[in-house]
């Protein structure tokens, strides 16, 4: 790679906004409208550095690209570097923190500077995630996420907003400190922070299981899979718009992306050991939390809860073992880190107007509100998974792997999908549809040109994955491929024995004479 | 006898000549005239002192028959205290000349409890250590009750001497076991002796050395005095209280238990991880419920010595350098937290200690809520701040060691501790603002608050490689 570092300039440039948005002089609206400006410079330039990124990423090319390496720290360097995998994350992050600071232009009216440098220094440490190689590093980024987070949930958050912040914290931490154990013994045994080498390390069976363990209690948490998944619609319904968009986006995320990352390469033979809990803690999670969506009266809840059962195709797809499986979870990942943040943001558009979550206070939209019904209606139609929309493609491909892998666990997952196009088609008749006999309601005024400026983005790339999903399977496909080729010695059989038919060959026969 | 042998006590003779020189000046100078001047040259002195240990004073080894180390161990030590001896005496000036009690004495009562503390980190001898515990203690004893008009303070400087004896009567009741059945009181002696065979008395000796010690480093169970004393203190002595001499008491335990009961690691490792347990759960759990700051500060630091125990009972190398590590990195945040702690004063200039009055200070001094919040957070061990490093250094010794147990309950129980930092950054940062404290009128005490911010700010992680370099010659040292 040349000398040019990316990757650092993203990682500095939101902190130097933060930073500079912290010591802004004048008088506090003047303040308030310098930060606004500083952050939505900062996010779109770190986004344009991002697409810059992804045009010089070498599909095909080396596993690791734009890498970097400074051993300024002593134990643990300042060592980063992407793969196709990271790639993906770190631009759907960039591409979402522009629409979180525009969503929040309006929205956040008091300590806008302390608002802007928080979730500047949210960007920064989440590119850092998925851009660190180098173990501690990784944690360093991962835990520090928490502290901007606490601040956005705390201060900005509603009525319940302190419990809801401590929630969060207390248990991602307790969550996160048993993986630093474990890292620490990992980094003794093996002799290095490097995670690329940490990746091809083989850790003896009988420890990996512990690891596994320890890993799993963080990501789990993170991700957050059934039961420990309760502190996401306290802090979802508590935080401000943005701060659920960022984190159902992204920071869910992480856990999916501790998996790929640490959990499968890293201890195959423990992945396929205790994948049993996986699939359990999925299936679960799939019927239960979409069932509690079922009968959520506030708005925010109920999406939240239908983020943990579509973490859950997630899981499902990853520890599938196969291709279709992990490709089909990136995709959901990316889907519904896309999906949510705009379901997030259509719920905060009505919620800037009545100040309520209760959807009874709603009704009728689609008569006053035509421009945001419609959006509203794409961004359902995703999340329930209609075919076109970026929905379909994660959760098909995640269930065809799924499907290889045991088909209990595909045909309880599937009954998801019902009842996801259940809660959401549900929400979206209370909201939109039925007569708009509620005076409050009526004078609702349609979307802003700021607003149409946050989703419309948002409904392009749903579509845009929806119906030509290989612009973001290319970059991951060769990433998926060493992945499979390391964990394809624990690979636990499957009960579906699929077989290759006649049509399969023949056109495996045709692919051969095209090329 | 030869230049060596006295330059290696450089340091003490230093301050033995100079805070006896300001001893007269102040018995003879006018009190209310000097306090400042008194204070610059104490801090002259000890930056001398520090200067000193450049030469052979930080490496002449084992000098005056074994009684005596000039170690790197024992110079990385007295860097720190007499660092955080300074900044004790910078930030009292302006608490005592706002109180009406600027003495000169304060600043030389300092100097003498660092001179103590020098000789404990360099102890050889059970001998030296105690006379270096004394002098620091009896030093102490006198802060603790400086304010002679404060009843609190008084009571603090009563309660801290009356328990303080019964801990060296403790100290002193194994050093007595230990001399009888060793027959030397000669740490390398002692060494020997148990490397033989270890008889019940030597075992007992042990016993009492640790509870001893362990009062001093306020350790449970022996951690009763700690919230009291540094309720009742005034501010800077309770920082001072909260860093210098911990740092002492821990580096002279670690000298102790490699130096003189090496061979024995397997009878005190235990203790060790019990206190060390035992501190966390006290420490976080006692501090949930404090509603005043410094109380909450003595539980918070009852708890970081329970996480520096953890590289103690490691027993090894790298275990050595973390519990060292941990206390440079404590030592920062703890003044840096007192340091707001100072800012917190009513509009009328009189000190205010509750929790409550936090309320809502990112409001009213932005700037002060972001430095305690940073010094919290830190406290709590969140990565990127540097708090985190301390932690993850004696974790990652404990796990090298194979004491895996006890860093899993040790880091699960650091969640504990982090909801009553969170309870500090929740007053701050989440309440409605109550009356806003007075401004800040201090040049000095701005510029220790920023400096120790920035220390423990991401910033801080650069200068891990020098940390970790000299830490690491000063475990060396001890193996």
């Amino acid at each position: 790679m040349t000398g040019f570092p990316i990757l650092s300039i993203m990682i500095a440039l939101p902190l130097a906004g933060a930073l500079i948005a912290l010591f802004m002089p004048g008088d506090e609206a003047r303040r308030a409208q310098a930060a606004r400006v500083i952050a939505l410079a900062a996010t779109l330039a770190t986004f344009a550095l991002g697409i810059l990124l992804w045009a010089s990423y070498e599909i095909g090319g080396p596993q690791w690209q734009f890498t970097e390496y400074a051993p300024v720290f002593g134990r643990f360097a300042w060592a980063l570097g992407i793969d196709g995998i990271a790639l993906m994350l770190i631009m759907l992050s960039v591409f979402l923190m522009p629409i979180c600071v525009l969503a929040s232009w309006k929205a956040i009216r008091t300590r806008v500077p302390e608002y802007m440098a928080a979730f500047l220094f949210m960007e920064t440490l989440m590119i850092g995630v998925f851009t660190a190689q180098d173990l501690f590093l990784f944690y360093i980024f991962f835990e520090g996420g928490l502290i901007p987070m606490y601040l956005i949930i705390g201060i900005w958050g509603g009525a319940e907003r302190i419990y809801a912040s401590y929630k969060f914290f207390l248990y991602t931490l307790l969550g996160s400190v048993l993986m630093l154990i474990a890292m620490l013994w990992m980094v003794q045994q093996a002799g290095t922070t490097s995670i690329p080498a940490l990746m091809n390390h083989d850790f003896p069976a009988g420890a990996q299981t512990w690891l596994w363990l320890a890993f799993f209690a963080s990501f789990a948490v993170k991700m957050p899979m059934w039961p420990v998944h309760t502190w996401l619609p306290d802090a979802h319904v508590q935080a401000p718009t943005a701060g659920s968009v960022i984190l159902a986006g992204v920071l869910l995320k992480m856990g999916g992306y501790g998996f790929i990352r640490f959990s499968l390469p890293m201890f195959p033979e423990a992945s396929a050991q205790l994948v049993w809990v996986i699939f359990t803690l999925s299936m679960v999670a799939v019927v239960y939390t979409s069932l509690v969506a079922l009968v959520q009266r506030d708005m925010k809840k109920l999406i939240a809860y239908s983020s943990v059962a579509h973490m859950a195709f997630v899981t499902v797809g990853l520890f599938a073992f196969n291709r279709q499986g992990i490709e089909g979870a990136m995709i959901v990942m990316l889907s519904h880190g896309l999906v949510s943040g705009a379901l997030f943001l259509c719920v905060g558009v009505i919620y800037d107007r009545l100040h309520t979550r209760e959807i009874d206070r709603y009704g009728g939209l689609s008569d006053n509100m035509p421009r945001y019904a419609l959006l509203f209606m794409l961004f359902t139609m995703a999340s329930v998974g209609l075919p076109g929309t970026s929905g379909f493609v994660g959760e098909f491909l995640a269930l065809v792997g799924a499907y290889e892998a045991n088909s209990w666990v595909a045909f309880v997952c599937t009954t998801g999908i019902i009842l996801a196009a259940a809660y959401m088609l549900y929400l979206y008749w209370r909201i939109c549809f039925g007569t708009l006999d509620k005076p409050e309601v009526a004078k609702m005024p349609d979307l802003s040109l700021r607003e149409i400026a946050t989703l419309g983005p948002i409904a392009a790339v749903v579509l845009w994955m929806g119906v030509y999903p290989e612009s973001f399977l290319a970059p991951i496909r060769d990433d998926v491929g060493v992945l499979l080729t390391r964990i394809e010695r624990a690979d636990p059989p499957g009960d579906a024995q699929l077989v290759m038919g006649a049509g399969a060959a023949l056109e495996a026969a045709h692919d051969e004479g095209a090329h | 006898m030869d230049w060596t042998t006295i330059l290696a006590v450089a340091p003490e003779l230093i301050l033995t000549l100079g805070g006896t020189d300001l001893l007269l000046v102040c018995a003879f100078g006018k009190q209310y005239r000097i306090g400042r001047r008194v204070s610059i040259y104490a801090v002259l002195l000890l930056v001398a002192c520090g200067l000193s240990l450049l030469g052979p004073a930080g490496n002449a080894g084992s000098v005056w028959g074994g009684l005596y180390n000039a170690d790197a161990f024992a110079a990385f030590s007295k860097v720190l205290i007499y660092a955080t001896a300074a900044v004790s005496i910078l930030m009292a000036i302006r608490f005592f000349e706002r109180a009406g009690e600027m003495q000169p004495e304060y600043p030389v009562l300092i100097l003498f409890a660092a001179l103590g503390m020098g000789f404990m980190v360099s102890a050889g001898d059970l001998m030296t250590l105690y006379i270096g515990l004394e002098i620091q203690s009896l030093a102490a004893y006198v802060m603790a009750s400086f304010m002679r008009r404060d009843t609190r303070s008084a009571e603090a400087g009563l309660k801290y001497f009356v328990l303080g004896a019964l801990a060296s009567g403790i100290l002193l009741y194994g050093v007595s076991l230990l001399y009888g059945f060793t027959g030397t009181t000669s740490f390398d002696g002692i060494a020997a002796a148990m490397a033989e065979d270890m008889s019940t008395g030597e075992l007992f000796g042990l016993v009492f050395v640790l509870a001893g010690l362990a009062f001093k480093i306020s350790a449970v169970p022996f951690h009763m005095w700690t919230p009291d004393v540094y309720e009742g203190a005034p501010t800077p002595v309770t920082a001072f209280f909260a860093s210098a001499p911990k740092i002492a008491a821990v580096a002279l335990s670690v000298r102790v238990v490699i130096d003189a009961m090496g061979p024995a690691t397997e009878d005190w490792q235990q203790i060790v991880i019990f206190v060390a347990l035992a501190s966390i759960i006290l420490g976080a759990v006692a501090a949930i419920g404090q509603s005043n700051i410094k109380r909450l500060l003595a539980y918070s630091s009852i708890n970081n010595i329970g996480f520096a125990l953890i590289g103690v009972a490691a027993a090894t190398e790298a275990g050595v350098a973390a519990t060292m590590s941990y206390m440079a990195i404590y030592v920062v945040m703890t003044l840096g937290a007192f340091l707001c702690v100072l800012q917190m004063r009513a509009a009328d200039g009189k000190p205010v200690e509750t929790i409550e009055s936090l309320s809502g200070l990112s409001r009213t001094q932005p700037w002060l809520a972001a430095a305690l919040a940073v010094f919290m957070f830190s406290l709590a061990g969140i990565p990127p701040l540097l708090g985190f490093w301390a932690k993850f250094l004696v974790f990652d010794a404990a796990v090298a060691a194979g004491l895996f147990s006890l860093a899993v309950a040790g880091i699960a129980l650091s969640v504990i501790g982090a909801y009553y930092y969170l309870k500090i950054i929740k007053t701050m940062y989440f309440d409605d603002a109550a009356p806003a404290y007075a401004p800040a009128d201090s040049r000095i005490e701005n510029g220790l608050i920023v400096a120790s911010a920035l220390a423990v700010s991401p910033l801080g992680y650069l200068l891990l490689p020098l940390l970790a370099l000299t830490s690491g010659n000063a475990a060396a040292a001890l193996f």
